[in-house]
């Protein structure tokens, strides 16, 4: 067991874990912040992307001990202002959530992103949240509400009629 | 239609509307079962099989079962139970035999995962390791071993399905309409070709997860990532031989099911171990490997069809016969059977057919229902034989498909008239044709081939899909009053992500004439508390549901009308409401509101009358007939919604690489309730057709091995697959029994993509590919005219794609 604390959106924890526990499973078992998901376990799929540091991380690749004295950006510090942030919003309004399961990790990659780039173009968007897997939307809804919620959005994506 | 209102008055259907769920699920407060801890909760883990077919010697769990902190050890032997879909053929654990790679062969409970998982690794099992046979053609053969050596003992649905003892046929579903032998006889050509499809896993990104608390006195409650708690109390029940009335299910929110959580899953299992940990709550969560394996995937199918057309080019006959690998256990495998071979001609008109599907088992990790329920993948080799058949008669294969589109005045191959409200095809194709400009390049995609030197090639194909379920469907809707005139409706189809619930909630507010909210709509799902629901599968819920919901409402307008006029001392007909208030039509000042009505209006002196207000809506399929088994003739669809696919890709000649420039996709829905869900279905379930066409599907050994369990190995599509450019087009013909003339679409989108790709490939650079998935170097060789490997990864007959050589002659013999 090792003493660790870190800041997760902004409040401090202290916790005493085994030293083997992933950052992951300590984030949703031992501080019970289960926003973040599981997808595979293995880096693959980008379910649990948090920020640690100001860097994108698969939590599941990180071990607790390694996270001791860092911050922690997860999904539920996105709208601890009571209302969603822009980029929660043009989700909502895109219809850019289906199962839900893959939407804090890709809510968090996409914050990464707008640090990096305040208007993304719609390739950087993809190269962006390329290693965060979605079963549900096929991504383009996604595309959609980050240009949205960049003020970038020209065709509103709207069903034809034929 | 229950509702008749013109479009120009409809207030929520049919307008963008935000799905009622996102928020909860943007904030990361949506709570899934992979989120739940219990008190007192044990967690699992589960030993499997490393072989795909071997006799169970020995299992020895002292190691386990010492170690601290373990509470419960189960094995196979202990566990007198057989579940099962519609062929009980399955044991919880495997006992004796193991009849895949990956079968739960162990459980352990303990107090954490950690500790769960070094009892299983203590867990000794010796193994005689038996050939396995793993090509659903060679387990046809007479000396083949027999999977199920059992098969007359299990009970099964008599009135769907023919299991055959004695043989690996869990299933033979036939279809007989016309005499298919003359056409073959009065056509011009016949022309037949074999397509393969390989096993592909749904990879919904929550993989199955259950709590299971078994409490004094066999009351149990589950709670677990399920779409379908009735059925899945339903099975549960009758593997434990418990009253329904004792097992509760509850379903949060689900993470993706795609169809692979329809039935029953990892429930069962999980129960024994609470039972036997003296009744703690067991939480086992699949892992991504298991996902592949030890939970079902969709089967592999090997598709045989002969056609035969006249000179005009119209279809005279079709032979279609489908060998589905069940892989090691039925469980939907034997209803996709069904349901692929009544709709095995696709949309067009086949006035003499012949369908011959077979169910087979072998020893490989069972299939089950998936988005498409066996159109996807029959589809694929039906819309590439099109293209063939076209080519081969010299026919523009767009135009070959109108000329044998169904329409109204046609029949179906199992007898059923085409109406014109039925859903239009040819106005699917015409949309999709002009979506991609088909036929031609313009002047842009000639400077395009011009700059890139790859050459650009167009493909249209059709598609259709009714829901497979039994005639009886049934679900409910109550809908229920709060004490300030919000409503609250509690339903069990369970909304995994498609977003059927804000549709209905869009349908209630239209019909209460309510604001959106208002309305909620309540989204665990709880067999205790919520009124029945056959399943949440097979593009059924916004139709049936929808009804029901519809109804609800009425019921509960009728049932305030009756209190209004009460309070109001008139007669109901005189009496309108608008969203706060009923009113006397003609003095509309006398009024009373729907708060003083909610839970039962008081006169001013104390005098109450009424209670709360209730409304309920059940609706139940229409005129549906079980199939003859000997023709397949009956009423087996619900609704057939129709589409189309129009696909640009250009591609490497010299490398076999691709690019899928764009996809348009159209459907007739009838009547669009919420355009951006639409929308949503329509690309989301493309990319996941495309996925499969392009890299997914499962790879084995010669041994039985699954190679590829992981998302390195089996890659899903990521944003950067999406084609360049997506459309979604929606044909409205409305559904005459459908809500608002609403039918379903939720499978559909994955339909047929795989073969538009295919012939726009072929339209490109002449390459005929007859299996998926689709690689780089399937298409090279393809264009190389090299003799397409089963599978070059390999080199095993086995594997993901087309029948190895001595197969494919085994089959001609067959034939």
């Amino acid at each position: 067991m090792k003493r660790v604390q870190f800041t997760i959106n902004g409040d401090l924890y202290e916790r005493e874990i085994h030293e083997h526990r992933t950052l992951l499973h300590v984030l949703r078992e031992e501080i019970g912040l289960t926003g973040t998901k599981e997808g595979c376990g293995a880096g693959e799929c980008g379910a649990c992307t948090i920020i640690m540091n100001g860097v994108p991380i698969n939590a599941c690749l990180v071990l607790a001990v390694e996270a001791d004295g860092t911050e922690i950006e997860t999904v539920e510090g996105e709208s601890k202002s009571g209302r969603l942030s822009p980029v929660q919003e043009a989700f909502d309004r895109h219809h850019a959530v289906q199962c839900g399961f893959c939407t804090p990790g890709m809510l968090m990659t996409i914050k990464d992103l707008l640090q990096r780039y305040p208007k993304p173009s719609r390739e950087q968007i993809i190269e962006g949240i390329e290693g965060n897997f979605c079963r549900c939307t096929g991504y383009e809804q996604i595309i959609e509400a980050v240009l949205d919620a960049t003020g970038q959005l020209e065709e509103k994506g709207e069903i034809k009629h034929a | 239609m229950l509702e008749q209102i013109p479009a120009a008055e409809l207030r929520y259907v049919g307008k963008r509307t935000p799905r009622i769920d996102a928020k909860e699920k943007l904030t990361g407060q949506a709570t899934y079962v992979s989120d739940m801890v219990l008190s007192g909760m044990l967690y699992a883990r589960v030993k499997t099989s490393p072989h795909a077919r071997a006799r169970i010697v020995s299992i020895n769990t002292e190691k386990a079962r010492k170690l601290p902190g373990v509470r419960a050890v189960v094995i196979g032997e202990e566990l007198d139970y057989r579940v099962g879909l519609y062929v009980v053929d399955k044991a919880i654990l495997a006992r004796n035999e193991v009849r895949h790679y990956g079968e739960a062969v162990a459980a352990v409970a303990a107090d954490s995962i950690e500790i769960a998982q070094k009892a299983v690794d203590l867990i000794d099992v010796e193994y005689e390791v038996l050939k396995p046979v793993l090509h659903p053609l060679d387990a046809l053969k007479d000396d083949a071993p027999l999977v199920h050596p059992n098969l007359g003992e299990y009970d099964y649905m008599e009135a769907a399905f023919t299991p055959k003892p004695g043989t690996n046929i869990a299933n033979h579903t036939k279809l007989r309409k016309g005499d298919v032998e003359k056409a073959f006889e009065e056509a011009e050509w016949t022309i037949e070709r074999e397509y393969t499809n390989p096993s592909v896993q749904h990879v919904p990104m929550e993989t199955h997860v259950a709590i299971v608390k078994w409490g004094y006195d066999d009351e149990v409650t589950i709670w677990s990532s399920a779409q379908s708690p009735f059925t899945l109390r339903n099975l549960f029940c009758t593997a434990f031989r418990l009253p329904h009335r004792n097992v509760r299910v509850i379903v949060p929110h689900v993470g993706g099911g795609f169809g692979g959580k329809a039935g029953i899953g990892i429930e069962p299992l999980v129960a024994v171990l609470s039972k036997k940990a003296g009744g703690a709550p067991v939480k086992l969560t699949a892992t991504r490997e298991q996902e592949f394996s030890l939970l079902p995937c969709r089967s592999q199918l090997t598709y045989r069809i002969k056609t035969g057309v006249s000179k005009d080019g119209k279809i005279l006959g079709q032979k279609m016969t489908m060998y589905w690998d069940s892989g090691a256990y039925a469980d939907y495998a034997v209803n996709v059977t069904r349901a692929s071979g009544y709709s095995a001609g696709g949309p067009y008109e086949i006035p003499n057919a012949q369908v011959d599907a077979y169910t087979i088992y072998t020893n490989k990790p069972f299939g089950t229902a998936y988005r498409g329920f066996g159109h996807v993948e029959f589809h694929w080799g039906l819309e590439r034989h099109m293209d063939l058949i076209a080519r081969a008669i010299g026919m523009d294969p767009l135009e070959f498909r109108k000329r044998n589109a169904l329409r109204e005045g046609s029949t179906s191959l199992t007898g059923e008239k085409i109406r014109a409200n039925t859903g239009s095809i040819l106005k699917c194709l015409e949309a999709a044709e002009s979506a991609v400009g088909y036929g031609t390049l313009t002047e842009a995609e000639k400077a395009r081939q011009e700059k890139t030197g790859m050459k650009i090639g167009k493909a249209v194909v059709g598609l259709h899909k009714a829901p497979a379920m039994p005639p009886f469907t049934a679900t409910a809707v109550i809908l229920r009053m709060n004490e300030d005139s919000t409503v609250t409706a509690t339903l069990s189809l369970t909304d995994y992500g498609q977003g059927t619930y804000t549709s209905i909630a869009q349908m209630i507010a239209e019909r209460l004439g309510f604001p959106i909210q208002k309305v909620k709509i309540a989204f665990e799902s709880d067999t205790d508390h919520d009124p029945y629901d056959w399943q949440t599968v097979a593009s059924k819920g916004l139709l049936l549901s929808g009804n029901a919901a519809i109804l609800a409402a009425e019921d509960l307008l009728k049932n305030a009308y009756e209190i209004a006029a009460q309070a109001l001392r008139c007669q109901v007909v005189d009496l309108d409401h608008d969203a706060e208030k009923i009113f006397i039509r003609h003095h509309p000042e006398s009024s009373v509101t729907f708060r003083q009505l909610a839970i039962g209006y008081c006169y001013p002196n104390g005098n109450s009358i009424g209670g709360p207000l209730i409304g309920v809506g059940r609706y139940i399929a229409q005129g549906l007939t079980h199939l003859d088994k000997d023709t397949g003739q009956g009423l087996p669809a619900l609704d057939w919604t129709y589409g189309a696919h129009g696909m640009i890709v250009e591609v490497d000649e010299h490398t076999g690489e691709y690019n899928v420039l764009k996809v348009a996709s159209v459907f007739d829905v009838g009547k669009v309730i919420n355009p951006d869900a639409v929308r949503g279905q329509a690309i989301g379930g493309m990319l996941q057709g495309l996925g499969t066409a392009t890299c997914e599907g499962y790879i084995y050994d010669q041994e039985g091995h699954l190679l590829n369990p992981s998302f390195t190995d089996n890659k899903i599509p990521t944003a950067k697959d999406l084609p360049l450019e997506v459309e979604s087009i929606s044909v409205e013909t409305p559904q005459i029994d459908g809500p608002y003339g609403a039918r379903g679409v939720g499978e559909h989108s994955m339909i047929a993509v795989a073969a538009a790709l295919g012939n726009a490939l072929q339209n490109a650079t002449g390459a005929q590919i007859t299996h998926m998935p689709l690689r780089f170097e399937d298409v090279w060789r393809a264009i190389q005219r090299r003799e397409p490997v089963d599978n070059w990864i390999t080199k095993s007959p086995y594997g993901s794609c087309r029948s190895a050589p001595e197969v494919q002659r085994h089959q001609q013999q067959e034939c």
